[in-house]
C-alpha cells in the first residue's frame, strides 16, 4: 500500500477509497512500463541507427513479431485492468447502495452558484414536502412551510455540514441552477450536479476531521470560490449537533 | 530512367511556363485563389497567427494563476482600455476574463489553430500532391471553405468587444451556464460563439466533402489504395470524422442559439432557480442532451487534431531513416479503426453525470478497444527506427519528438479512461496535462516538423537548421516544464478552470507553487518560438535555396512537382509504379525509389 504514496494523493479518509487508490497505482504502473520500455529502446535505436553508426538503411528493418507479443500482452493486461477492476470497482460505487441495514444517514445536497446547501430528514425521518415555489434563495430545497414533516428537517444553508465517523453516508446531489460538480477528494468522491436530476453517491468516512467541498464543474464567475466543507465527527458529537439544529432551525430559513 | 524525370534535377519553373498560360491577377491568385496550394498557403498563415493569439490569452491566463488578483504588468492598463473596467479593473484581470480567456483558448486552438493548420493547411498543400491531382475535385469549395473559416474566426474575435465580453463557459459551453452566464445581455458572447461555430463547422464539412472527393476519385493511376501514403490516409479518415460528427454539433449550436435568443428550452430543465428567483423559460430540456451532442463532435475532433500530424510525421520519419515504414498496412487498417471507433466513445468525458455501470461499461470498453490500434500505429512508428540511417535534422528531431510525447499523452489517458479511476481524477489539472500531451507536444510537434519539411516545397528555400533546432530543443525543454507539473497537480486533487488556481481550497497547498513554476516555463516556451517566427519570415526570402525539386531526396509525388509547383501542379501526368515508402530498395541504384520512377 505504501507505494501508491508516491501517486501523491491526498490523505484518504473512506472506505472504498483504497481500492480505487491501488487502481490508480496499478494503471500508473502499468504506464510507468510501457513508458520506459518505450523510451529505453528509443534511445538504443537513436544511438544505433543514426547516420553515423549505420551509414546505410536496411530495407526490412525488424524482422521479429515480439511486437505483436507485447501488443497482445498490453491489450490483455488492459482487459484485465478493464473487467477485474473497473468495471465492478464502478459498479460497487453506483449500483450497491447501503442499505436501510447498514443504518446509513441520508444527506440531500443541493448546489447553487456559488455555494452548497445540505438538507436533512431531522429526527422525525421523514422528509418535508418540496415545491418548485417556494424555491428562494433562502429555501433552497423548497421545502412546504406550511408541511409538519418539514418542521425538524435539518437545512445547512450554505455553511458547514456534520456526519458521523464509521458510518455510511448516502449523498443525492442536485442543482438549482447550472451544472457543479460535487468533489470531495479525501472522500474519493466525485459527482456533476446537474440541474433537474437527483444522482445519488455513498461514503464511508473513517477518520474524523474537518473536509473541504470543491466545486469541480465551471459554474460561473465565481466557480473558484465554490468552497464548502463538512466534518466527520464521532456519533454523540453529531447527535448533539442534529438535535439542535433541527430544534434552531426547523427547515430554516423560511420561518 | 532514361525519360524519367524532368524535374529531378533542377527547379523547372521554365518548363512550367511552357505547359500553363492561366495567369490570374493580383486578387483571384493570392486572396480569392482557387489554387489548392494557395489556399493551404493562406490556411497555414491564419491558422498559425490563430495558434499565436491562443498561446497569449494563456499567458495572460497564466499570469493570473502564477499571482493571483494582482496588476498585469504593462499589458493590464491596455486591457483594461480596451475591454474596459468590467474585464480588467486597475490592471487585475477579472473572473469573467479569465473565464473568456479559458473558453477562447480552448476554441481558438482547437477550431482556428490546429484543425485549420492540420487539415486546411497540411491537407490542402500536401493531398493534391502526393496523390498526382492538378487541384483539389472542387476549387470553388475548397475556397469557400477557407473564407468560412475566415468569418468565424473574425466573429469569434469580435466577440471580445462587444458589451459583456467574449464567450466564459468554457470551450465546451455547456447549458445551462451557456444559457445564463450573461443574462444582461441579449446578443452576448455565446451568440458570437455559437455564430461563429456555425460558420466553423460549415467550413469543415466543405472541406471534408472535397478532400474525401478528391482522394477517392482524383489519384493519379497506378496509385491504388495501398500505394497511398498514410499522410493521405490519415486526411482521408480525418475528412470522414469532420463530415460524420460534426452537424450533430451544428444542430445543436442552433439549438442552443435559439435556447438564448427566443426562449426555447432545449437544454434547459424545468425549474431553474438563479440568484433566487426561478428563470422565466419554459423548461423541460435535458443538459446532459447539450453534453452527448457536444461530445459527439468531441471525442472524433481529438482524433481530427492528432491523425494528421501523424501522417505528417510517419513521411519524415520514413524519409529520414531512409527505410520503408514498418508494418504499413497495419497502419493503414490502424487508422480506419481509430476512426470507426472514434464515433463510440464519447461519453467517457461523461461518466461522473449520474452514468449507471451497462452505459459506462460500454464506453469504457471501447475506450480502451481504440487504445489498441493507436498503440499499434506507435509502435509501428517506433519499429520503423530499427534499422534506420536517421538524419537529425529539424524536421525529424520534432517527429521523433513527437513519439515519446504523444505517447506520455496517450498514457496518461488510460486513468481516464477507466471509469472508477476518473472519479478522482476527473477534471482535476491531470486532464488538462493529458489532453495538452497529446496537441501541444503531440500534435504541435507533428506540425512543426511538417511546417520545416514542406516548406522548400512550398518556397523553394530551407528553413535555417541552427535557428530550427534552438526552436526545438527550448521547446522541448519548456513543453515538459508546463505540462508534467499539472499531473502532480491534479494528483493532488486541484481542479481545473480556477480563477484563483486554486487558492481558495487548502487541499492545494502544496502543489499551489507549481502554478509559478509553470508561469515561467510558459514564457520560457514563448521565447523559443521567437526562433521559428524568425525563422519563417528569413527563410522565405533568404534561406538557402534548394538545389533540386526534391530536396529531401523522397519517395512520394508531391517532390516530383517543378518548385513551388505551379496551377495545375505535374508538368505531366504522373503514374504510380510503386509503394510510398520505397527507400534503400536492395540492388537500386539510389536509396530511395520516387513512387513515379519506371523500375
Amino acid at each position: 500500500m505504501n507505494w501508491i504514496k508516491i501517486l501523491g494523493l491526498p490523505e484518504l479518509a473512506s472506505e472504498h477509497g483504497k481500492a480505487l487508490d491501488e487502481l490508480t497505482g496499478y494503471v500508473h504502473l502499468l504506464m510507468l512500463i510501457l513508458f520506459i520500455g518505450w523510451v529505453g529502446y528509443f534511445i538504443m535505436v537513436l544511438l544505433k541507427f543514426n547516420r553515423k553508426s549505420n551509414p546505410k538503411a536496411d530495407y526490412v528493418g525488424v524482422k521479429s513479431h515480439l511486437n505483436t507479443y507485447l501488443e497482445v500482452g498490453v491489450a490483455v493486461v488492459e482487459g484485465v485492468l478493464l473487467i477485474g477492476f473497473a468495471i465492478p470497482l464502478w459498479a460497487k460505487a453506483v449500483d450497491y447502495f447501503p442499505t436501510a441495514a447498514d443504518n446509513p444517514i441520508e444527506v440531500h445536497i443541493m448546489a447553487q452558484q456559488f455555494a452548497w446547501n445540505a438538507h436533512f430528514a431531522g429526527p422525525d425521518g421523514k422528509w418535508g414536502k418540496q415545491d418548485i415555489q417556494f424555491a428562494a434563495a433562502t429555501n433552497p430545497f423548497g421545502l412546504d412551510p406550511n408541511d409538519a414533516d418539514a418542521k425538524d428537517d435539518v437545512v445547512c444553508l450554505k455553511e458547514e455540514f456534520l456526519v458521523p465517523v464509521n458510518r455510511h453516508v448516502i449523498c443525492k446531489i442536485g442543482s438549482m441552477d447550472v451544472i457543479h460538480c460535487f468533489k470531495l477528494p479525501a472522500m474519493r468522491v466525485t459527482q456533476d450536479a446537474v440541474p433537474g436530476l437527483s444522482i445519488p453517491v455513498h461514503f464511508k468516512p473513517t477518520i474524523t476531521n474537518t473536509y473541504e467541498i470543491y466545486c469541480a464543474q465551471l459554474c460561473g464567475n465565481l466557480h473558484s470560490g465554490m468552497k464548502g466543507s463538512f466534518k466527520v465527527v464521532s456519533q454523540s458529537e453529531y447527535d448533539t449537533w442534529y438535535a439542535a439544529k433541527s430544534k434552531a432551525g426547523g427547515g430554516a430559513g423560511f420561518e | 530512367m532514361a525519360n524519367a524525370k524532368t524535374t529531378s534535377h533542377g527547379t523547372s519553373a521554365d518548363q512550367a511556363h511552357d505547359h500553363h498560360h492561366y495567369e490570374p491577377g493580383f486578387w483571384s491568385k493570392y486572396i480569392f485563389s482557387t489554387d489548392h496550394k494557395v489556399i493551404g498557403i493562406q490556411y497555414g498563415i491564419t491558422a498559425l497567427v490563430f495558434l499565436l493569439f491562443g498561446f497569449i490569452l494563456m499567458l495572460l491566463m497564466r499570469q493570473q494563476l502564477a499571482k493571483p488578483n494582482q496588476p498585469i504588468p504593462v499589458i493590464g492598463p491596455i486591457l483594461e482600455k480596451v475591454l474596459g473596467t468590467d474585464m480588467v479593473n486597475s490592471g487585475v484581470m477579472q473572473a469573467d476574463l479569465y473565464n473568456a480567456f479559458g473558453a477562447m483558448h480552448g476554441t481558438i486552438m482547437v477550431f482556428l489553430a490546429i484543425v485549420p493548420l492540420a487539415f486546411g493547411a497540411f491537407g490542402n498543400f500536401v493531398t493534391p500532391l502526393q496523390i498526382g491531382a492538378p487541384d483539389m475535385a472542387f476549387p470553388r469549395l475548397n475556397m469557400a471553405s477557407y473564407w468560412f473559416y475566415f468569418l468565424g474566426g473574425v466573429v469569434m474575435l469580435s466577440s471580445f468587444f462587444i458589451p459583456g465580453g467574449a464567450a466564459k463557459s468554457g470551450w465546451t459551453s455547456y447549458s445551462p451556464l451557456a444559457s445564463i452566464a450573461d443574462m444582461a445581455h441579449w446578443v452576448d458572447g455565446q451568440t458570437l460563439w455559437l455564430i461563429g461555430m456555425v460558420l466553423l463547422i460549415s467550413s469543415s464539412l466543405l472541406g471534408a466533402v472535397n478532400f474525401i472527393t478528391t482522394i477517392i476519385q482524383l489519384r493519379a493511376r497506378g496509385m491504388s489504395w495501398m500505394r497511398l501514403p498514410f499522410f493521405v490516409w490519415a486526411q482521408l479518415v480525418t475528412g470522414f470524422l469532420l463530415l460524420l460528427a460534426f452537424p450533430p454539433l451544428e444542430a445543436a449550436g442552433i439549438m442552443q442559439l435559439v435556447d438564448n435568443l427566443f426562449g426555447t428550452s432545449f437544454f434547459l430543465p424545468t425549474g431553474l432557480v438563479v440568484n433566487g428567483s426561478q428563470l422565466p423559460v419554459s423548461g423541460g430540456g435535458s443538459p446532459l442532451l447539450w453534453q452527448h451532442l457536444f461530445w459527439f463532435l468531441g471525442h472524433p475532433e481529438v482524433y481530427v487534431l492528432i491523425l494528421p500530424a501523424m501522417g505528417i510525421v510517419c513521411e519524415i520519419i520514413a524519409n529520414n531513416t531512409r527505410k520503408p515504414i514498418w508494418g504499413y498496412r497495419s497502419l493503414v487498417y490502424s487508422v480506419l479503426c481509430v476512426g470507426f471507433l472514434s464515433f463510440i466513445v464519447w461519453a467517457h468525458h461523461m461518466y461522473l453525470t449520474g452514468m449507471g455501470t451497462k452505459i459506462s461499461t460500454f464506453f469504457q470498453t471501447t475506450t480502451m478497444m481504440i487504445s489498441i490500434p493507436s498503440v499499434i500505429i506507435l509502435t509501428a512508428l517506433f519499429i520503423s527506427l530499427w534499422g534506420g540511417s536517421i538524419r537529425m535534422n529539424t524536421p525529424m528531431l520534432f517527429a521523433l519528438a513527437f513519439l515519446p510525447m504523444f505517447g506520455i499523452g496517450g498514457l496518461t489517458g488510460l486513468p481516464l479512461g477507466l471509469n472508477a479511476t476518473d472519479i478522482y481524477l476527473h477534471d482535476s489539472y491531470y486532464v488538462i496535462g493529458h489532453f495538452h500531451y497529446v496537441v501541444a507536444p503531440g500534435t504541435i510537434f507533428g506540425l512543426f516538423a511538417g511546417i520545416y519539411y514542406w516548406f522548400p516545397k512550398a518556397t523553394g528555400r530551407f528553413m535555417n537548421e541552427t535557428l530550427g533546432k534552438i526552436h526545438f530543443w527550448g521547446s522541448l525543454l519548456f513543453m515538459n516544464l508546463v505540462f508534467a507539473p499539472m499531473f502532480i497537480q491534479g494528483m493532488k486533487g486541484m481542479s481545473r478552470r480556477m480563477y484563483d488556481g486554486g487558492a481558495t481550497y487548502a487541499g492545494n497547498a502544496s502543489v499551489l507553487g507549481l502554478n509559478t513554476f509553470i508561469s515561467h516555463a510558459a514564457i520560457g516556451l514563448a521565447v523559443f518560438q521567437i526562433p521559428f517566427i524568425i525563422n519563417f519570415f528569413m527563410s522565405i526570402r533568404s534561406g538557402k535555396k534548394i538545389s533540386s525539386d526534391n530536396p529531401w531526396e523522397a519517395t512520394t509525388l508531391e517532390w516530383s512537382t517543378p518548385t513551388p509547383p505551379p496551377h495545375g501542379n505535374f508538368i505531366k501526368e504522373p503514374v504510380v509504379y510503386r509503394g510510398p515508402y520505397e527507400y534503400s530498395v536492395p540492388g537500386a541504384a539510389k536509396d530511395f525509389s520516387p513512387q513515379d520512377q519506371q523500375a
